[in-house]
């Protein structure tokens, strides 16, 4: 590894020299930003970095997360730290979870053009025009799925023609799924409903009140399920 | 990518893969884990730590930069701030976005009381958001809760406090019940039936995930309750000191805007302290799983208003942060990877550890194996063992990495890194604050009335080391509680004046102590840009 090779970026337009190994967020604190904007979990899973680059010379527009994105030689760098993505209010309780629901909320869905720019855009590799086509059908189970890994950095949004807010009905549908779709599990149920009927009070109580010496014998002896 | 070494020591890893894959390794004894925690844990090091000299803790031992931050000088004067015309007049202020704020909120709001939720980066920029493996509850029927007990009040080290860690135990169903039916998805078969898996230190399989991305999944769907129940949110607004009232009470905070450095007050019948935990102090020099904001916040402002701490001494390594690529170097790598069939081996390919030890016996056995042992496989940045990932697919076949960890594959792939045929190169990483702020069974601190704590700025849960699974428990079941018990309590409060009178009393005291250090506090953000 060569640490000390350095490669040349531009961050909003400015052009700075830092060390090739950098991810892009690293690079701009050894520019000397101190970041509170477009920074947040720095390992990938928040969302807050949504950045924009093009390397020069080239004619595409690439997007990454800035946490997650090693600098490149002549990286032109903007970042996303903020997008308005329509969030529409809604009761889970009430709502009923059918085609209709998607027409009434978010009806943009309806708009889309079909161009996969989202898709495209997408930093973590999600089929997004996918998830909204089951949307669309009401198939929120699949969107659910589809979608999982989505980290609300809104990029998505940013790229698309019809304005639709994909993060946010990506998230009703899986919202949607765990609550109605998916089975309940009984045993959760059954084990709520002993711990509220008492079940377990004398056990832990019993336990409590046991000397400590007694209580490590019993943790160092205790059956450990293979 | 991979060194000559690295590649040398691989072929041996995958020499011994399919015999390594099918050992069942020894447990340590409660004796041999002792002697490697005294010998190799970063907490038994005794020149990393200090005494108090001021304050309600005064004489106890904590981290030298958790010290240096608790008896730090406040941002402001108290005289800067005009506590007679506050923006916000609420009856509930929350601190903090994370998931033991947002999951305060929801239940603070639903109880009827006005709520502000205030937070210093965007709400759901919070470790809830990147605990990855997993949350405990026993609900399967070999399992109940003395035995969740037995196994957290063990592996805490019998230290844990006995009343709320009886909370945890007896409210995680429910809490997982809760969850699920705000729509969080959790991993399960065809009927409904959780798929759970161990955890380090777990005597019953009560470990439910979404994926890898359980606190990911939960945060995400706690924002948007928060968001469609009309709570009101600000970002960006940092509380850097808790106002009182005449009486001593909490009763609001003064808030920062981090961006334009305004200062305004909140106003509030009742204040609930939910900042996080504290990994971006990078104790002892660590590097960190946790989120940019992890910086200890809550237990600064508490502590200046008198509250006490529980265990501030103890802090969790987690065994396995990324090693290597050095642009993913501390990030975690979920403890899901070892439950799933994982071991840890050194660079002659031998596994040395059973992989699923409670973490601070793990953080510990790992520094061993490179310091003592000289098992260490070596990086251009430091050493690390190897964690088997292919072992995964060979126990339970092809698919499971990408269905069960798929953050995992995705961030190593980044790095040209294949986890299903490559093992991985990992080391201990600061990833938790064991102790906190010490609360009663109401979420309250016993020395100041009306503060309340939830999540990671609480002490005592969990003991002196927590396990996998019951960090994003605490912060839902505590949230709760917390919001419930702060919005009946304000129901009963009627604010006296409000005032900043500690700062200068606080002030005295560092005086008195002979504290000179130019260090303000709270501290916020970490430092990272360079000096140019």
């Amino acid at each position: 590894m060569s640490a000390n090779k350095m490669v040349h970026v531009y961050l909003m337009g400015k052009k700075y020299e830092v060390p090739e190994d950098l991810t892009i967020m690293t690079a701009m604190e050894y520019a000397g930003y101190e970041l509170v904007r477009g920074v947040g979990c720095r390992n990938g899973f928040c969302g807050a970095c949504a950045t924009i680059y093009r390397i020069k010379g080239d004619q595409e527009l690439k997007t990454c997360l800035a946490c997650q994105t090693k600098v490149e030689e002549d990286m032109y760098i903007a970042t996303l730290p903020f997008f308005p993505l329509v969030k529409k209010l809604y009761n889970i309780e009430d709502i009923t979870p059918n085609e209709q629901l998607m027409m009434q909320l978010y009806p943009e869905i309806y708009s889309c053009v079909g161009c996969n720019a989202c898709t495209k855009a997408c930093p973590q590799d999600i089929k997004v025009m996918q998830y909204i086509a089951y949307a669309q059908r009401g198939e929120f189970d699949k969107c659910a799925e589809e979608s999982f890994d989505c980290v609300m950095c809104g990029i998505c949004s940013s790229r698309c023609p019809a304005g639709i807010s994909h993060p946010q009905v990506a998230l009703l549908a899986r919202r949607i799924n765990g609550k109605y779709l998916v089975p309940e599990s009984a045993e959760l149920k059954e084990r709520v409903i002993e711990i509220q009927d008492g079940k377990f009070e004398d056990f832990i109580s019993t336990l409590m009140e046991k000397p400590v010496d007694e209580v490590k014998n019993l943790y160092n002896n205790r059956d450990i399920e293979i | 990518m991979f060194t000559e070494e690295m590649i040398e020591s691989i072929t041996k890893v995958e020499a011994k893969r399919k015999v390594n894959a099918a050992l069942e390794p020894r447990r340590m004894s409660a004796d041999e884990k002792d002697e490697v925690l005294r010998k190799f844990h970063p907490d038994y090091i005794k020149e990393q730590f200090v005494k108090l000299e001021m304050g309600v803790n005064k004489g106890e031992n904590v981290p030298l930069e958790l010290a240096d931050l608790l008896q730090g000088k406040s941002r402001i004067k108290a005289s800067s701030v005009n506590l007679n015309s506050p923006t916000y007049d609420v009856d509930v202020l929350v601190i903090g976005g994370g998931g033991a704020g947002s999951a305060a909120a929801i239940e603070a709001h639903r109880a009827g009381a006005n709520v502000l939720v205030t937070t210093k980066l965007r709400i759901g920029d919070a470790n809830t958001m990147m605990a990855e493996g997993g949350i405990q509850a026993a609900d399967k029927p070999n399992d109940s809760p003395e035995i969740h007990f037995l196994d957290a009040y063990g592996g805490g080290h019998f230290a844990a406090k006995k009343s709320l860690l009886k909370k945890l135990v007896t409210e995680a169903p429910e809490t997982i019940q809760w969850l699920n039916g705000l729509g969080v998805e959790f991993d399960k078969d065809a009927s409904g039936s959780m798929l759970t898996t161990h955890g380090g230190g777990t005597s019953k399989k009560r470990m439910h995930a979404a994926k890898d991305y359980s606190g990911a999944e939960i945060m995400r769907t706690l924002r948007d309750e928060v968001l469609c129940e009309g709570i009101e949110v600000v970002d960006f607004s940092a509380a850097i000191e808790i106002i009182l009232d005449e009486k001593g009470h909490a009763a609001g905070a003064v808030l920062m805007n981090m961006e334009t450095k305004e200062l305004c007050v909140a106003r509030a019948k009742t204040v609930i302290i939910a900042t996080g935990g504290a990994g971006r102090i990078h104790y002892q020099g660590f590097p960190t799983t946790n989120h940019y904001g992890a910086t200890a916040d809550g237990l600064v402002l508490a502590y200046r208003v008198g509250a006490k701490l529980l265990y501030p001494d103890t802090l969790q390594y987690h065994p396995t942060g990324t090693a290597y690529p050095q642009q993913i170097f501390g990030a975690l790598v979920t403890e899901k990877v070892r439950s799933l069939g994982a071991k840890l081996v050194n660079k002659e390919g031998d596994v040395f550890m059973h992989p699923l030890e409670t973490r601070d016996v793990a953080a510990a056995s790992i520094i061993k194996e490179v310091r003592e042992t000289k098992g260490g496989i070596t990086t251009p940045f430091g050493e690390g063992v190897w964690l088997d990932t292919p072992m995964i697919e060979l126990k339970n076949g092809e698919g499971t990495i990408e269905s069960r960890i798929p953050a995992m594959l995705r961030m190593f792939s980044k790095y040209n890194i294949d986890i299903r045929k490559v093992p991985i190169l990992v080391y201990p990483t600061l990833h938790y604050q064991n102790g906190g702020i010490d609360i009663n069974t109401d979420c309250m601190s016993d020395d100041v009335e009306n503060l309340f704590v939830a999540g990671e700025a609480v002490g005592g849960i969990h003991g002196r080391n927590r396990l996998m699974g019951n960090s994003l428990l605490d912060v839902v079941v505590f949230g709760r509680d917390a919001g419930k018990s702060a919005a009946s309590k304000a129901k009963e409060v009627t604010i006296g004046k409000l005032t900043l009178a500690h700062l200068a009393n606080f002030e005295k005291q560092r005086t008195d102590a002979g504290i000179t250090s130019k260090t303000e506090s709270p501290k916020l953000l970490p430092h990272y840009a360079r000096e140019v």
